[in-house]
């Protein structure tokens, strides 16, 4: 089993969601986050003074796959959240040890 | 003495009382969106408590000092009206307020909603940094004595208005009084914590253009009210309430977008209530073109004006001093170029770009402005110094850290 962890642009969740969908995905945990990347921050002005914005909102998704379906995933999931500019965000794929579905009980791929 | 209630003047004049009360929850909400998230109810409480506060303390006393007979022309009013004796739904003994064709409590509701106002335009320049207790205890003080007199003498038959200076709405009294106050008590507390290296950008400005809605619907009563009738002087004040702050949003637009690039939201709230600011004592006295022009010229002064707390190293958290004393003294002098006698017959020397106008005016319009801010500021520093020296004035660091909202007020605005 695979953890992918993806953060991307807030504006692409819808986009990113209908795509994991069509690929199979039965669930996603999202939460808003912040950080920098290579990106890096903007700048704002309030009555002339300048702020220096360093963490740059973003979306950060987590989901629980099938080994052979991870490579498939995370394809359609970064097609689905690339705009080509800075920014875009990161994919990536973890080995999960044990999974367990909390209702039934249920272990391992089952769980998923 | 003779009394006769006119309806109409009457009518309006219930109006306006209801639109200047409604300012006070504007100026919170305009202020509010301009703190920080975690300070946003204690600022909105800062406002909501003036309300309050001063009204009751309007109707025990403030009200006789501001505005009793003391028919001296002097500096502050006596205690006739003092826990609202003779305060009725007739007319008033009082010479100086006899052309009232309202009931005198209505007067008396009128010109307390501008007292409870004019305190709570503080709060933006001590935004985020004050003791709730050492807050109530300010403004009272305040109230007592640096708003009664500076309203006596200017609004109240007192010797500014006598020498010949003019102040429709009160540009000298609500904005030169509330900005010389703030500055003098931003000095006393200091910086918030962490200014001005850390950044400390608004919350909400959706908030704060909410308000600035809302204040400026409120400033059709503020400037239109201070007619005191339903009649044409109220209807040319209405007319210079819309006009100058839309032009004093062009200016301070005009310029933002020169010198920094952008022309912003925040800047349009800004500019118009800098407009409202300066309009505010021109209000009744110019007509035609004229609101225009001081309009425009308050929102490019007012704008410049922002860099004076950097150049002098004070804290003007929400730039009270560069929207209400900078536009308030600039539209106090330039009445002196504009006021018109076709408008008003009050304006007996008519300003240097009138006909047969000369210097006169201006010369008491800066001699007004002048001692109101000296006054205010001197007397603001003194009462804000006691105070701090004794409850405390300045929310200490960590109160500052965590929010004044939960270290104060046990509250928090967001879930998170």
């Amino acid at each position: 089993m695979k953890l992918i962890t993806a953060v991307i642009k807030p504006f692409k969740l819808d986009e990113v969601k209908t795509a994991l969908k069509g690929a199979g995905v039965q669930g996603m945990t999202v939460t808003e986050v912040q950080g920098f990347g290579r990106q890096s921050g903007h700048t704002e002005v309030y009555r002339g003074a300048e702020y220096t914005v360093e963490f740059v909102p973003k979306i950060k998704i987590e989901l629980l796959v099938d080994d052979g379906d991870a490579e498939g995933i995370v394809d359609a999931l970064a097609a689905a959240a690339r705009t080509e500019k800075i920014g875009d965000g990161k994919v990536w794929i973890t080995d999960v040890g044990a999974v367990q579905r909390i209702r039934t009980g249920e272990k391992g791929p089952e769980a998923i | 003495m003779d009394f006769a209630l006119d309806s109409g003047n009457t009518a309006w004049m219930l109006m306006s009382t209801a639109l200047v009360l409604f300012m006070t929850p504007g100026l919170a909400f305009f202020y509010g969106g301009m703190v920080r998230g975690k300070n946003v109810l204690a600022m909105l409480m800062q406002n909501i408590f003036a309300m309050g506060l001063l009204a009751v303390l309007w109707a025990v006393i403030v009200f006789s000092l501001a505005f009793g007979d003391a028919g001296d022309a002097g500096f502050i009013g006596n205690l006739d009206f003092a826990f609202l004796k003779d305060v009725g739904i007739g007319g008033t003994s009082s010479e100086f307020l006899s052309f009232l064709t309202i009931p005198f409590v209505l007067f008396c509701a009128y010109q307390m909603t501008f007292a409870i106002i004019t305190p709570a335009l503080i709060t933006g320049a001590t935004a985020d940094r004050l003791k709730f207790a050492g807050y109530a205890t300010f403004i009272a003080v305040w109230l007592v004595l640096v708003y009664g007199p500076v309203a006596h003498m200017v609004f109240g038959g007192g010797w500014l208005a006598d020498m010949g200076a003019l102040d429709f709405a009160g540009g000298a009294v609500v904005h030169i009084n509330a900005g010389a106050a703030a500055l003098a008590v931003i000095l006393v507390i200091g910086k918030r914590k962490g200014y001005p290296d850390e950044p400390m950008p608004p919350h909400n400005l959706p908030f704060t253009v909410l308000g600035t809605g809302i204040l400026w619907f409120g400033w059709a009563g503020f400037n239109a009210g201070s007619a005191l009738a339903a009649d044409g002087i109220a209807a040319q004040a209405l007319m210079n309430t819309i006009l100058a702050p839309s032009a004093a949003m062009l200016g301070w637009l005009l310029v933002e977008k020169l010198k920094n690039g952008h022309a912003t939201t925040l800047g349009a709230a800004s500019g118009a209530v800098a407009g409202m600011v300066a309009i505010t004592p021109c209000a009744g006295f110019v007509g035609g073109m004229a609101p225009i022009y001081i309009g425009f010229g308050a929102g490019a002064v007012c704008y410049l004006a922002l860099g004076l707390k950097a150049k002098f190293g004070f804290d003007d958290s929400l730039d009270v001093i560069a929207v209400h004393l900078v536009g308030g003294l600039f539209g106090s002098i330039v009445l002196g170029l504009f006021a018109d006698p076709a408008i008003n017959a009050v304006v007996t020397n008519p300003g240097v770009f009138i006909t047969g106008g000369g210097t006169e005016l201006i010369k008491d319009q800066v001699v007004a402005s002048g001692v109101t801010l000296v006054y205010a500021f001197v007397v603001s520093f003194i009462i804000a110094k006691v105070i701090q020296a004794t409850i405390g004035l300045r929310a200490d660091d960590e109160q500052q850290d965590v929010g004044l909202d939960l270290s104060l007020h046990a509250e928090t605005a967001y879930s998170n």
